[in-house]
């Protein structure tokens, strides 16, 4: 058994980073997922939250706002709507898609109130957890 | 026969504008160097997309339950034509090229009895087809501002069609954008990104690979399917902003060509004209001396 495997975080604007990795921690919508070599193939969309991989040369975190992921058994591929290294997140950047977000939960109703209200906890959760505080 | 100042005048002026589109091609070259950075770095993405998306359609399928956005309305009726086009002109037949497909397939659509409405993205486009088509344009994406073009915009871009689309104003919609191919040559092409059409990549993807799917397919298609609008909507942005410097680089480096030739033919020219001056006095010389 393999015990690495090829990982690719592509944004739309470009490839953040490929590389082998042993284990990838992904924020799947319906809750967080570890994904390691000769996983089942599984498709899953990302919630705002931090990315983890484990690769040879250490750990690397990256902070994603959404996308999804695909997981094979030769590899996993992140489709990020938006994602930066943790270091790189700032509060500003942090605020703008808390505000963005709230004002949608505000104009949202029903099912989609849910899935907005989410979001916005998504958001400040990511902030929480990199040690960034977002309003 | 034309004087000598004149002529030197007009060498000068001529010089001068090659001097400007010689600069133009270089900075076109330079722009056109980071536009196709851009589209190939955006190309793992989009074609993952499509990838997964495909499969996530097939596997859906054309059912009762599938979204609006991948069945269609069921309805052709209203057609929402996406104008791509430049902010900026000088860059030969590139806009000119785009809106003539587009207005082709206008009036083919208008001819057996649809609806169109028309959407320009780019200053361009919007000038030349506010003549004819001034009562079908429903709203314009001013990108002059723009320096460099992120999928934010095209985020935007496809917020403003979706609404568009959710507030049943269309039910099929086609973009219009120019395909890099090379510097000197560029295709205008139509794509349809509502209801969306996905390739299916079964060679690629071995075809008997079944996922997972976490939520349900349907909850995944519905979070995806806004997605791939402006996943293909930022790769037309890119391959037309590549598009647009490679025809400015070939129409500039022709106009730079072409003023060096009228240099040539204007300094011969003057030459000509000068000698001619100075036989012409000579000539009166003479025949002044001669006469006394």
């Amino acid at each position: 058994m393999a015990d690495t495997m090829q990982f690719d975080l592509v944004s739309p604007e470009r490839r953040l980073l490929s590389g082998d990795a042993k284990a990838v921690r992904i924020p799947g919508a319906d809750g967080d997922m570890t994904a390691m070599p000769d996983h089942a193939p599984t498709v899953t969309t990302l919630r705002p939250g931090v990315l983890t991989v484990e690769m040879d040369g250490g750990e690397q975190a990256f902070a994603v706002t959404g996308g999804f992921a695909q997981i094979s058994a030769e590899g996993t591929t992140v489709l990020a709507e938006e994602a930066l290294p943790t270091g790189e997140v700032t509060a500003e950047f942090l605020n703008e898609r808390v505000e963005k977000a709230s004002a949608a939960r505000d104009a949202a109703s029903g099912a989609d109130l849910d899935l907005a209200t989410k979001r916005v906890e998504d958001l400040k959760a990511l902030g929480a957890q990199i040690g960034v505080s977002a309003g | 026969m034309p004087n000598l100042k004149d002529l030197k005048n007009r060498i000068n002026s001529v010089k001068s504008t090659r001097k400007i589109t010689q600069a133009m091609q270089m900075v076109a070259a330079a722009k056109l160097r980071r536009a196709e950075e851009a589209a190939s770095a955006a190309r793992p993405y989009a074609e993952r997309f499509n990838a997964v998306m495909g499969e996530l359609a097939a596997s859906v399928g054309d059912g009762d339950g599938a979204p609006k956005l991948l069945a269609g309305t069921g309805s052709d009726q209203v057609q929402l034509l996406i104008v791509m086009t430049a902010e900026r002109g000088l860059c030969g037949g590139f806009n000119s090229s785009i809106v003539k497909l587009a207005k082709a397939h206008a009036e083919r659509l208008q001819g057996s009895g649809k609806t169109v409405k028309i959407l320009t993205v780019g200053k361009k486009g919007r000038e030349q087809l506010r003549r004819e088509w001034e009562d079908n344009l429903i709203g314009h994406v001013d990108l002059s501002d723009v320096k460099k073009l992120g999928y934010g915009n095209a985020q935007s871009i496809a917020e403003d069609v979706l609404a568009r689309f959710d507030a049943e104003e269309f039910d099929v919609a086609t973009i219009f954008f120019s395909e890099f191919e090379s510097v000197i040559s560029q295709i205008p092409k139509a794509v349809q990104i509502v209801p969306a059409s996905f390739e299916a990549d079964d060679a690629d993807s071995g075809g008997s690979t079944f996922h997972e799917y976490e939520p349900s397919e349907e909850e995944i298609l519905a979070d995806l399917l806004p997605r791939g609008v402006a996943t293909q909507l930022f790769s037309a942005l890119l391959e037309n902003a590549a598009s647009e410097q490679g025809a400015r680089m070939s129409a500039m480096d022709n106009a730079t060509r072409n003023a060096g030739e009228m240099i040539e033919k204007l300094t011969i020219e003057f030459n000509r004209t000068r000698q001619a001056v100075i036989t012409n006095e000579l000539i009166e010389i003479i025949s002044g001396a001669e006469a006394l």
